[in-house]
């Protein structure tokens, strides 16, 4: 369970998030929508603990630990994925050796053994098949050359390797035609346990027809304004935002 | 979270070069100082026949003529050859052991297990590796030399090979890299102690990797490597060469000559591991190695590629060279070179085309690091009647942090209009989001450094022998580990 008070950060002296309050518990889905700008990446980034932001106040736990004490690598470890709105290309490494360090740092942290090289390549060929990802991909260095939609789905394949229990999907779908949507988001379900929560960031609808939340939470200016079941992102939708602002 | 890091590049910068170690072992050291007289006493140490002290003496007195090179984009300290001493035997026996000749000291037996290379051929390294192990100015061992022998290979140190091979090294000897070539060439060949001879005979294929295993161990002492490669014709053999030398406070002066010569269709590949103790993080001591490598390709069809890793010396200045005298002749250059803390590359490639439709290429990859300066230097030549000659360069540099630098200084010179010469150069950093990345999917940012230079250098760790190629990923880790944060 991810519980967030009076989260407070900035990003290059300027405050971004302004007292975010929000609980996720087990199992559960949350999407959250808003205007640009108004700090949805800045709080996925905070939760995972991106160096460029500074948390000025409030506090973050995950399963009952302090997470703004610990480093983004001790996230991921404990169980928190971020699928990346824009995906870095790391020229040369191979997904192989890159899946290897991530999937054998994690094994480290939680005391288990490192896999054995065939151990790992079956488990990168039993996931390559369950979220319909191209062999050539895997094949290459960490995002070199993909397509929009091909890095999209690398970040779900590697969301698959890492099996977290924590999911934010950050404007997955941007970029996406319906159905690479469809495949990302098939992907995600699959991928779920009846545990797995996740906080789904995005601007329309569609992704939330795959992706069915319990709460819809709307942004607005660094500060949740509100929250409601599904039926609120079809209102968003239809009318915007500035209902909302009224 | 900075607390940690300061902390891990502290415990970095404290155990970085394992190979630090200094063997306490007896060792014969002649006196300091350089004239003609300490020029004959090595000759006569190792028992040379008269023409080989002729070449010596001939290059001693070209050497007093020179002065230093200082093209270099580099800084060398002062050195004091009248300070070191030419000639350091740790095999040498003190008189109360003289009963045990033959044998070898215990002491550098266990210093070169250390070091993951046993003498014993038993124990040897993948079970397909024949080495010479060098330290100081004498080769300790050589394994597998009978073996080798059965199949026509000479394979042992240069100084028995003046020996018991004087024709064979007299007619190549100085042929590809003459004495009056540079300053150092001219030391070298004055005063050049041990290192390898390797004869491959016509239409024969090595059965073995031979490979050269050289160590400092006597402190104010100069390493005069000189190494001899001869591939006859339709014959193949590929080399590998490791250094290490321990901490001490002084520079150490090494200046080697490679020679390689190539006959037809004949093809050599010759891979260096160079990790020489490259000074403390303060720029401190570490080792000036100052190399002249250059291989012959004399025949048609013939091939030779050099592979490099160079993480180790305080500075390298070191252009491993091609001629491409043979028709349809084919030579490459693979070379990663990492700087860090104070260290100083300077180091390229020259290919010469000389003969028809010869073929060149250089993969060129600079990671510098610290307050590091890393340059590429590359001559490409294109003779007059080398028609049809391609040359494909491709010059690479990586950053890491603000304080290093990085330069490229290739020179093209081309005599005929048929030749087709390319060049590309980037330069780029590892980015805050690349490692933020890694970060996020559980790689802590050292390993993540690792794993994105290893990834940049692929190309180059890629055409090592297998041994070697996973020696070298763990060394460019090692060498970088704390210089991002």
């Amino acid at each position: 369970m991810l519980r967030i008070k009076n989260l407070h950060a900035r990003v290059e002296g300027k405050e971004i998030l302004k007292g975010i309050n929000l609980t996720i518990r087990d199992g559960e889905i949350h999407a959250l929508m808003g205007t640009n700008g108004a700090g949805k990446s800045t709080l996925s980034n905070v939760i995972v603990g991106h160096p460029k932001y500074e948390v000025t106040d409030g506090s973050i736990t995950f399963n009952g630990q302090d997470l703004l004490s610990m480093t983004p690598e001790e996230r991921s470890h404990a169980g928190i994925f971020l699928s990346f709105q824009s995906p870095v290309e790391i020229a040369g490494v191979s997904m192989t050796n890159f899946m290897r360090a991530a999937v054998n740092a994690r094994r480290e942290a939680l005391k288990q053994e490192p896999l054995k090289s065939t151990e790992f390549l079956k488990l990168m060929r039993d996931t390559q098949k369950l979220v319909d990802i191209d062999k050539k991909l895997v094949s290459r260095s960490v995002n070199e050359g993909f397509s929009g939609g091909e890095k999209k789905r690398n970040e779900i394949f590697q969301m698959a390797m890492l099996q977290p229990t924590f999911c934010i999907l950050d404007e997955t779908d941007s970029g996406l035609d319906v159905d690479a949507l469809r495949v990302v988001a098939d992907g995600f379900n699959k991928l779920r346990t009846p545990q797995t929560s996740a906080l789904v960031i995005t601007h329309y609808q569609r992704l939330l027809d795959y992706i069915r939340p319990d709460f819809v939470h709307v942004l607005l200016d660094g500060k949740i304004v509100k929250t409601a079941g599904p039926e609120l992102a079809k209102e968003i939708e239809d009318n915007g935002f500035d209902w909302i602002k009224e | 979270m900075s607390e940690n890091k300061n902390a891990y590049v502290r415990q970095v910068a404290d155990k970085q070069y394992q190979y630090g170690f200094t063997t306490d072992v007896h060792t014969e050291i002649i006196e300091k100082g350089l004239n003609e007289d300490i020029v004959r006493l090595i000759s006569s140490k190792k028992g040379e026949p008269t023409w080989m002290l002729d070449f010596r003496l001939k290059a001693f007195r070209y050497w007093q003529e020179q002065a230093e090179p200082k093209w270099g984009h580099v800084h060398v300290p002062f050195i004091d050859y009248q300070a070191i001493s030419y000639y350091a035997d740790p095999t040498a026996k003190k008189a109360e052991d003289a009963d045990k000749l033959g044998k070898i000291d215990p002491e550098l037996e266990k210093t070169f297990d250390k070091l993951g290379i046993p003498l014993e051929e038993r124990l040897a390294l993948s079970g397909n590796t024949a080495v010479d192990a060098i330290m100081d100015s004498v080769s300790v061992k050589t394994t597998f030399k009978e073996q080798l022998r059965e199949k026509g290979v000479i394979f042992c140190s240069i100084g028995e090979a003046i020996k018991e091979y004087g024709e064979l090294v007299q007619q190549y000897l100085g042929t590809v890299v003459p004495y009056r070539d540079n300053f150092f060439a001219a030391l070298n060949s004055a005063v050049f102690s041990d290192g390898s001879f390797v004869y491959i005979p016509k239409g024969v294929r090595c059965p073995m990797e031979l490979s050269s295993y050289f160590r400092i161990n006597a402190r104010n002492t100069g390493q005069f490597e000189r190494t001899l490669i001869i591939a006859d014709n339709d014959s193949y053999v590929s080399y590998l060469e490791g250094c290490t030398a321990p901490m001490r406070d002084e520079n150490q002066l090494h200046a080697a000559i490679v020679e390689i010569v190539v006959m037809n269709n004949a093809e050599v590949k010759y891979s260096t591991v160079q990790n020489w103790y490259p000074g403390d993080e303060n720029g401190k001591g570490g080792v000036l190695n100052l190399v002249t490598k250059r291989g012959h390709l004399r025949g048609v069809n013939s091939k030779l590629s050099w592979t490099q890793v160079e993480t180790g010396s305080a500075i390298t200045w070191k252009y491993p060279s091609c001629v491409l005298s043979g028709d349809n002749s084919q030579a490459e250059f693979y070379s990663v070179a990492v700087t860090n803390h104070y260290q100083q590359a300077d180091t390229g490639t020259k290919m010469i085309h000389v003969g028809k439709n010869t073929k060149s290429t250089i993969i060129s990859k600079g990671i510098s690091a610290g307050r590091s300066q890393n340059s590429y230097r590359g001559l490409v030549k294109i003779g007059a009647k080398a028609e049809g000659a391609r040359n494909y360069s491709s010059c690479d540099s990586l950053l890491l942090g603000s304080e290093c630098g990085a330069h490229t200084f290739p020179y093209i010179d081309c005599h005929n209009n048929s030749a087709i010469v390319e060049h590309e150069a980037t330069t780029s950093k590892i980015s805050e989001d690349q490692l933020f990345y890694c970060n996020q999917r559980g790689i802590p940012t050292e390993e993540a450094v690792g794993l994105i230079v290893n990834g940049y250098a692929k190309d180059v760790i890629n055409k090592l022998p297998m041994e070697f190629a996973v020696e070298a990923q763990k060394l460019l880790s090692v060498s970088l580990e704390g210089t991002v944060g």
